[in-house]
């Protein structure tokens, strides 16, 4: 069953844009989670820097690898986690007497890969000022970061719908959620960032890395199917 | 209990499988030894639980086209199904494991991918539990159930083959077990007992739901 809303005139596309225009303005507003979000990023960093220089200098690959990406994920799930749950559900009605369903998962994944975007390169400058820099293949690792950082948004936005729908307690039941999901992304991530850390060939990520953009599409194309329904209740 | 025709087969494979599968001669493989006897069990169970968890994920989605608490009974009882079926694949791979590899849990690209599947499974639980409303519980677990399923299933499969360093057989471009059932007598054993095994997915699957529409029934009084 389709939501029973009239169909609006106004195309798709326009839609998404004004509500992403909105996500960003909201953002703006709000201030303090951006900086919040930053200020995690940025002292997880530091964290990892006085942890390290008590044994004199960076860490040796694989560790600077894996702390990147878990600071990441965390990043991630934090930036995610409010999309939803900032709307009361007032909010949430009011939107869907005016827009479609899909136009709000789409303009919200959107937003979060922009979001995360941003957050996963902030994150490698300063990671790389604090904790040095052994990357030897740099277009291909932030090649990776980006495709890591929207197939984040694309996995994470459904799941923090479904947590906002439980209420309470959504963002440990994010996690909960969302991290089972993440963790074959991951293993494709990390598998090709260090490829790209020991300035392996590329054909030898290119499978991982073309695996990495059919989950994204797949990921996508399912939020885009369910997300009617959950938005219907 | 009523004896349906499925239900003796399910009964009559079972039995056939242990006795026959113990008993039977196999082939003589080094380090396998007589352990290979285990793929009469472990195989069959992950088989299984693949059936199932398709068959609940179906469930799911015939629930979002036209809700009803007897879709989300049918749903949730192949999940739990699922999650016995993924367990005792997990026990018995981790017994083998022990015998061939030296370990009880080696980080290979397959057995990650079972933990993994398992874990989604228990976040799907937790999610269940996490509701008051029946149906919002009903629906936005069937998404989740869905979610899952499309975005982490596909890879379990695709995962270990792209890591192509894998012990597990059947690692490389085919998911048969290439040399091991090779041989015929063990197929006289091995597919009753992935018939059998299915068989009994559908049956746990069955009490179960006999159950919780009791139980649905009682609360409605």
């Amino acid at each position: 069953m389709r939501p029973e809303t009239e169909p609006p005139s106004v195309p798709l596309l326009r839609e998404i844009s004004t509500l992403l225009a909105k996500d960003f303005r909201l953002e703006w507003r709000q201030r303090a989670a951006l900086g919040g979000l930053l200020l995690y990023v940025g002292s997880t960093v530091f964290v990892c820097f006085l942890s390290f220089s008590l044994r004199g200098g960076t860490p040796p690959p694989p560790a600077w690898n894996a702390l990147l990406w878990v600071i990441l994920l965390f990043a991630a799930l934090n930036a995610v986690a409010k999309g939803f749950m900032q709307e009361s559900p007032g909010q949430r009605l009011y939107y869907y007497t005016l827009v479609r369903p899909q136009a709000v998962i789409l303009a919200k994944i959107l937003y979060n890969a922009l979001l995360l975007t941003a957050v996963a390169l902030l994150g490698l400058f300063l990671y790389t000022v604090f904790l040095g820099n052994p990357i030897q293949d740099a277009p291909l690792f932030v090649a990776n970061l980006l495709l890591g950082a929207v197939g984040f948004a694309t996995t994470l936005t459904l799941v923090s719908g479904i947590a906002a729908k439980a209420g309470g307690n959504g963002a440990t039941l994010m996690a909960i959620l969302g991290f089972p999901l993440m963790v074959p992304m991951l293993l494709l991530l990390i598998k090709v960032s260090k490829n790209a850390l020991d300035g392996l060939d590329r054909g030898v990520s290119q499978q991982s890395l073309l695996t990495l953009l059919a989950l994204n599409m797949l990921v996508g194309a399912v939020s885009y199917l369910l997300f009617p329904f959950l938005w219907r209740g | 209990m009523k004896w349906t025709w499925w239900k003796v087969l399910t009964v009559v494979c079972l039995l056939y499988s242990a006795v026959a599968g113990f008993l039977l001669p196999v082939p003589r493989l080094a380090i396998v030894n007589e352990s290979i006897r285990n793929l009469y069990f472990h195989v069959p169970m992950w088989f299984a639980m693949m059936v199932i968890l398709g068959t609940s994920v179906f469930r799911s989605m015939q629930y979002l086209r036209n809700p009803s608490a007897r879709l989300d009974i049918l749903s949730h009882e192949a999940a739990k199904s699922g999650i016995v079926l993924g367990l005792l694949g997990l026990a018995t791979g981790s017994l083998w494991a022990k015998y061939t590899w030296g370990a009880w849990w080696t980080p290979d690209p397959r057995l990650n991918a079972a933990a993994v599947a398992m874990l989604i499974y228990g976040a799907y639980l937790v999610l269940r539990g996490s509701f008051r409303d029946e149906q919002q519980r009903a629906r936005v677990s069937a998404i989740y159930n869905i979610f899952a399923f499309a975005a982490a299933i596909p890879l379990l499969f695709i995962l270990p083959r792209l890591a192509g360093n894998s012990l597990h057989p059947g690692q490389t471009g085919n998911p048969g077990f290439n040399k091991y059932d090779l041989d015929s007598t063990m197929r006289l054993v091995f597919y009753p007992a992935v018939i059998g095994w299915i068989l009994f997915s559908f049956w746990m699957t069955q009490v179960g739901s006999r159950l919780a529409f009791l139980q649905l029934k009682l609360d409605e009084k």
